[in-house]
């Protein structure tokens, strides 16, 4: 999988540029720096992950399944925000660290692909999906909740195993 | 314990697991996404306790209606846990981040274990007051603060900055580490 070149090649400079970045360059050389941000954007994982299922096992017909569903996705939200914003802020100093590994590796372009699908849906479709929900689960609700797991899971993974394929 | 743990990390299986391009990966991934289940419901469970997040649900219901999650992802991260430690048990064994994580554990566990013998047999009285009783949002704070510790300490196993064949560690270390002493 890794050492391919997956994006166009005139997008090189750009990710060598970001790699030199002042904040880049600190988080490389530092021994601490990268584990302990990793560390916390997989406390961020955990964040975003559990809000993502709050809502999304509700939607499914488990879960807290005596509150109305748009109540429960309320409830949610707040902490689905918070979880995205802590994995942002730690994310980007991660990327900056090594974009030109991140520039060819392949994991890497599926996180970055399939992420702002993961972002709309969350905060658009199933949002506007949701407001117009029926009281019980039914066929749609569980749809909106496995397109989101689904697309959820694959960020996830993708993003675990951008440190596997070199 | 030491003799155990090198046979152990000397059985086929463990060398096999250790040496493997796809099996350890995707056992780690498991074990790292199973992060998301466990303790993402034990986070949400958490926050109630702290009368930070749905208030108006008692905390019965939100303990029981994600339990069986936390179970799940709990069943997952032992088990593929386990394999990791498998996979190499006498890197582990000596490495500190892992030693913290074991008794964060235990940090864990008996937060746990006093919070549902003691005020959690009386959860139905104060499950909807507004303000919940001290003792049920302290066992909250301490059980978010184990785990997120506990994921951070497991986070760093992977370094091996401390292992026992760096020279001139500080005393404390090699002593953390459980390091065989160099007698002579």
């Amino acid at each position: 999988m890794g050492g391919r070149q997956f994006a166009p090649e005139a997008w090189l400079p750009f990710f060598e540029r970001m790699e030199n970045t002042a904040l880049g360059t600190v988080v490389r050389e530092s021994i601490w720096a990268f584990p302990i941000i990793e560390a916390v954007h997989l406390l961020g994982l955990g964040l975003l992950g559990g809000a993502v299922l709050l809502a999304d096992l509700r939607l499914w017909g488990t879960g807290l399944t005596r509150q109305p569903i748009a109540s429960v996705v309320r409830y949610a939200h707040p902490w689905l925000v918070a979880g995205v914003a802590l994995m942002f802020l730690t994310g980007v100093p991660l990327f900056l660290s090594e974009a030109v590994k991140c520039y060819y590796n392949t994991s890497f372009w599926v996180k970055m692909i399939s992420l702002p699908f993961a972002l709309t849906f969350t905060f658009g479709a199933r949002k506007w999906l949701v407001a117009a929900a029926p009281e019980r689960a039914d066929w749609r609700t569980r749809l909106i909740a496995f397109i989101s797991l689904g697309l959820w899971f694959t960020v996830a993974a993708a993003g675990r195993w951008i440190g596997f394929s070199a | 314990m030491e003799r155990f743990l090198e046979w152990l990390g000397d059985t086929p299986w463990s060398i096999a697991l250790l040496e493997s391009t796809l099996a350890w990966p995707l056992i780690e991934s498991s074990h790292v996404l199973a992060v998301a289940l466990f303790f993402g419901t034990v986070m949400m469970n958490d926050l109630r306790l702290l009368g930070w997040t749905m208030r108006r649900v008692p905390v019965s219901e939100v303990t029981g209606r994600l339990l069986p999650w936390t179970r799940i992802g709990f069943t997952i991260m032992v088990i593929t846990g386990f394999l990791i430690f498998y996979s190499n048990p006498v890197r582990y064994y000596h490495n500190i981040f892992f030693r913290l994580k074991v008794v964060l554990f235990a940090v864990a566990g008996l937060n746990a274990f006093l919070f549902h013998r003691g005020i959690h047999r009386r959860v139905v009285e104060w499950e909807r007051l507004p303000v919940l009783p001290g003792r049920a949002r302290v066992a909250g704070a301490v059980s978010l603060a184990a785990w997120a510790l506990i994921i951070v300490a497991g986070r760093l196993i992977a370094y091996n900055w401390f292992d026992c064949d760096i020279p001139g560690q500080p005393d404390w270390v090699n002593w953390a580490a459980g390091c065989p002493v160099a007698g002579d």
